[in-house]
């Protein structure tokens, strides 16, 4: 065994999967966003709200549906999705012509309806949630002790991510969907109903959300607050990366879940900055992001 | 209209001065009789707001720019001067100096970084960076953690007030205010002013023009940090406390609601604006847990259908400028 | 002396009949300031508001000829609200006494407006120890229990028991630091010993970095030196990455039934904590939870200490302001209140010293296994009783200014 800094690889290496599952959230949170901002043009700043909902969708269908975990993972997102399909039809439609601001604001207000709520409905101190039997347990990697559960964390993201980059880069759909952010007015002219895919796409970013809020309702603190914190990380996530690329959201996703967690390893107290401070330092070399064109 | 959030629409009227002149006669009187007829600790919280909304304002109202960071200068300006009051023991009027004076160093830095991106970056940076600087003042020795700066001493002002007096301090806030107000105005309606408005409606044509655009909205943005963290030093004074409250980033949300309500753009809006949420806030507070449902709708129903706010929908009904 | 007082206020009550809003009465109005919608909701919030009149209703005020108002506000954890509620509260409301008030921040506040004005404070929820040390008043009591209280039980109590080696996961700020501080100094004391700490950023939603390094240090016990949240998330992953399995066991320093019940028992078994008051210890405190679920529409929840605090510390402020027949003076009231010995259902004979620390056993309980529960609410099984005179800091300790002066 061998150390690096008086830090045993062993560890290290724990250390670096363990940022990886982090990464997860960040890579499914920053590809949502990325999504809803390709076609809408909006910075949907409700993102954290969606994935709290999801999450709480998690335990409401259990509560109340004895629907499980496996159930809820499907259900879940359908469901919020669809919320987020009314949410665009009601609200979001009427504001393509403005400046994307005013999406921020809009946004920014129903995150705070959201969160509201649920703090009405459930209290703050959150709700239990249990990791599913198939996924109890772990093993031992010999450098750490894996839950199965955060394997799986990994994988489905990892799975889910690449499915969406591959929908929408590599298929009939997803160039549609492409041509309709370039040019709306052309697209529509082939016989493509624009509004109901703008609407789609924005059901399917906050799916996204959603799908991450189920995976995270095992393994965090089940609370209407869990989102709000989450969201402003993610979006300095999307800073970083910029919002150019899909690609380019999902990678930076995992690559700041990595550095984050080799700062718990050798600076925990600023763990929870070592995004921003990297973020001013991209900034400062590449201000239109890793993957960013400069607008 | 060149960009959405042109609020350019309120600078009509037929005779523009008239019309400020008398709105800011009654704003005055107003301010006059205030402490006889309502709690004076509350207005004083509601002007502090005021003065902070107008200086958000000079940002996202008149350059276009939407800073989701602004609590970062209220709050660290009101660190600072709570802190050097109470443990340097320094004169009121030398502590809110001192938390300008950071407010406007932090505006540098941060407004140096954000200012690279455009539109909705901007206001993520800026959110971001905000976010930042509230972990440090939770970590922070002198900032008190969660328990934040209290007891901080009002002292007496050139020597020669003493601020512990209610009214003495009421007075004070409302003259420090005005002036922050008025110096708002001065820039609006200075050759510079101009030139800002001219980057938000087109930034490519300012560029064009020869102007050094980012160097007006640096400028812009310290002097719109300076005055943030001139209304949180006064803040820490009147509740003789500064705390975790004010850095938080809920803090710059809804200072964007106020202006957003009153009337981005407007002169008064902002003024408005505050004083109906921070009377929102205090008589809503039995309703504990809807306050905040109500201020999402507020905020939701403002971008949908009152994109003027308060002040803007006046100004158009009475077709002055407000 | 308890029985024929209550024969009184019966026959009194009696006697009085509809009688009782009569022109001499003395009316006292009570301010329930605490967090309604923010994180401490669910410890306190509605369920404070509620004993406060459950209070009032068992003390029975026109059998005093006293007419009682509880009214209540929402300081939403930060300071400034606190603060210009409890101003005007006082100034404008004519309130004569602020209970509650959890969060530090805020109580620290409350504390200094009540001062300045001569009225009463009476924290059943904030937990810093300052508050009967360097900041102590002769306007406040610090009712229900304090940092230096849950360091000191938790710390000693898991020495002694066996759990002598341990590694901190503590919240990277005052309160945090705080905690580990004087938990630490528990342990050494006690013959044990601190192997490691980690410094966890407030709000950090991922643990499972620390838990690791916990993990590693091969400690008994891991303390966690944290709250709400924080705890919460701590020991949910601990579950998933075997900390139990492996024969670690957590020890939280402040850990409130709701976050037992948060987490299920599932995830929470074995945890220690120490509290001041469990709603299943006793028949009268049983008897409490049943009115207490009603009056607050909580069915199916379980009041924390703190309402139990408020109940508690608004029974014995009524008797002392009866006895002096007068809400006025808030420091003559406290001194009356530190002279007479404290005596209610909930948590029996008790007195307040000199500092404003009211005085009581603090109990040392362990999260029981789901097998192990009977019914819903039945999270803990005790493991020691902390006397009185151990349970909070020794007086000359404090380094208050009411007792060195």
């Amino acid at each position: 065994m061998f150390e690096i800094f008086g830090i045993p690889s062993q560890a290290l290496f724990g250390q670096l999967l363990l940022g990886l599952i982090n990464g997860s959230f960040y890579a499914l949170l920053s590809l949502g966003l990325a999504v809803i901002f390709g076609m809408l043009n909006i910075i949907n700043f409700a993102h954290g709200a969606q994935y709290m909902m999801g999450a709480f969708a998690a335990y409401l269908l259990l509560q109340y549906l004895g629907l499980n975990y496996w159930g809820a993972l499907v259900i879940a997102p359908l469901v919020i999705g669809a919320i987020g399909i009314v949410i665009e039809r009601l609200f979001l439609q009427h504001l393509r012509k403005l400046d994307p601001l005013y999406g921020l604001l809009l946004t920014f207000g129903l995150a705070l309806v959201i969160e509201g709520l649920f703090r009405n409905a459930y209290g703050s101190s959150g709700q239990p949630y249990q990791v599913p039997p198939a996924l109890q347990g772990g093993r031992n990697l010999g450098f750490m002790f894996l839950p199965n559960y955060r394997a799986w964390v990994i994988a489905l993201s990892v799975v889910v991510c690449f499915a969406t980059w591959f929908a929408i880069e590599r298929t009939r759909l997803g160039s549609y969907l492409r041509a309709a952010t370039e040019n709306p007015v052309l697209v529509r002219a082939f016989g493509i109903n624009v509004p109901r895919m703008v609407a789609l796409t924005y059901g399917f970013g906050v799916a996204l959300a959603a799908l991450a809020g189920v995976m995270a309702a095992p393994i965090y603190n089940v609370s209407p607050q869990m989102g709000s914190d989450l969201i402003i990380v993610v979006f300095a996530v999307v800073v970083i990366g910029g919002m150019g690329s899909i690609m380019g959201a999902v990678l930076t996703g995992f690559a700041l879940g990595i550095v984050e967690g080799l700062t718990k390893v050798f600076y925990p107290e600023a763990s929870n900055t070592v995004i921003f401070v990297l973020m001013a330092i991209v900034l400062l070399i590449r201000p239109a992001g890793l993957f960013g064109r400069r607008a | 209209m060149a960009t959405a959030l042109d609020p350019a629409a309120n600078m009509y009227g037929r005779k523009p001065g008239r019309s400020l002149a008398v709105a800011f006669a009654v704003m005055v009187a107003l301010f006059a009789i205030g402490p006889f007829v309502t709690y004076p600790v509350f207005l004083m919280n509601a002007l502090c707001f005021s003065l902070f909304a107008c200086a958000f304002n000079l940002l996202i109202g008149y350059v276009g720019l939407a800073s989701f960071g602004h609590a970062l200068f209220f709050g660290w300006a009101s660190y600072v001067t709570a802190f050097t009051a109470k443990s340097w023991g320094l004169s009121p009027e030398l502590a809110i100096v001192a938390g300008m004076a950071a407010a406007a160093v932090l505006g540098v830095v941060v407004g140096s970084l954000a200012i690279r991106r455009q539109g909705i970056y901007f206001a993520m940076i800026t959110l971001a960076l905000s976010q930042m600087m509230y972990f440090f003042a939770l970590q922070a020795k002198f900032t008190g953690g969660e328990d934040g700066i209290q007891g901080v001493p009002r002292g007496r002002l050139f020597g020669m007030f003493d601020l512990s007096d209610e009214m003495t301090m009421y007075a004070f806030v409302v003259v420090v205010v005005l002036a922050g107000f008025l110096l708002i105005y001065r820039i609006i309606n200075s050759p510079f002013g101009e030139v800002l408005k001219a980057i938000r409606e087109n930034e490519q044509r300012a560029v064009s023009l020869g102007y050094a655009v980012d160097r007006y909205k640096l400028v812009a943005f310290v002097l719109s940090a300076t005055l943030s963290g001139l209304a949180g030093s006064l803040k820490a004074l009147v509740f003789q406390l500064a705390s975790l409250t004010d850095v938080h980033w809920t803090m710059s949300g809804d200072v964007l609601l106020m202006t957003l309500l009153g009337g981005l753009g407007t002169v008064f809006g902002p003024v408005v604006g505050a004083f109906v949420v921070v009377a929102m806030q205090t008589y809503l507070a039995p309703f504990g847990q809807w306050v905040l449902v109500i201020q999402g709708a507020v905020f939701v129903i403002c971008v949908l259908a009152f994109r003027r706010g308060i002040v803007g929908e006046i100004a158009r009904l009475l077709r002055v400028a407000l | 002396m308890l029985v024929p007082t209550r024969l009184v206020f019966a026959l009194a009550a009696l006697l009085c009949g509809t009688a009782a809003a009569s022109a001499q009465d003395l009316a006292v109005k009570i301010g329930v300031l605490n967090d309604m919608s923010g994180l401490y909701a669910d410890i306190g919030g509605e369920g404070s508001v509620a004993a406060a009149k459950l209070a009032v209703e068992d003390f029975n005020p026109a059998a005093h000829h006293m007419k009682v108002e509880v009214i209540s506000g929402d300081h939403r954890n930060k300071p400034d609200i606190g603060a210009n509620i409890a101003r005007q509260w006082f100034d404008v409301d004519h309130v004569d006494v602020i209970v509650d008030v959890p969060t530090s921040s805020v109580a620290l506040a409350v504390n200094e407006v009540t001062r300045e004005k001569n009225k009463v404070f009476l924290g059943s929820g904030p937990a810093s120890s300052d508050l009967t040390g360097p900041k102590c008043s002769p306007n406040s009591i610090q009712w229900t229990y304090d940092t230096w209280m849950l360091a000191n039980g938790t710390g000693k109590a898991v020495v002694k028991t066996g759990g002598d080696t341990w590694f901190f996961l503590t919240a990277d700020y005052a309160f945090g630091h705080a905690l580990e501080r004087d938990t630490s100094a528990v342990i050494v004391k006690n013959g044990g010993k601190v192997l490691g700490h980690v410094l966890a950023p407030l709000g950090t939603s991922d643990f499972s970095s620390f838990l690791l390094q916990a993990q590693a240090s091969k400690a008994k016990i891991i303390g966690l030196a944290n709250a709400g949240g924080d705890t919460v998330n701590a020991i949910k992953q601990g579950a998933e990455f075997g900390i139990a399995a492996g024969g670690q066991h957590f020890a939280g320093l402040l850990v409130f039934i709701n976050d037992v019940e948060a987490l299920g028992l599932k995830t929470a078994q074995g945890l220690v904590l120490t509290e001041t008051w469990y709603w299943d210890m006793t028949d009268a405190n049983r008897a409490f939870t049943k009115r207490w679920q009603i009056a607050s529409s909580r069915p199916g929840k379980f009041p924390s200490m703190l309402p139990a605090g408020v109940y508690s510390s608004v029974i014995h402020y009524l008797k002392a302001v009866d006895a002096l027949r007068s809400a006025s003076d808030g420091k003559a009231v406290v001194a009356k209140m530190k002279e007479m010995p404290t005596d209610d259902p909930l948590f029996g004979k008790g007195y307040i010293r000199a500092d404003g620390r009211k005085i009581h056993p603090a109990y040392l309980f362990e999260v029981k296994k789901p097998e192990e529960s009977k019914y819903p609410g039945d999270d803990y099984k005790l493991r020691a009783t902390i006397p009185a005179d151990e349970a909070f800091r020794p007086l000359n300790e404090g380094h208050c200014p009411l007792v060195s002066g």
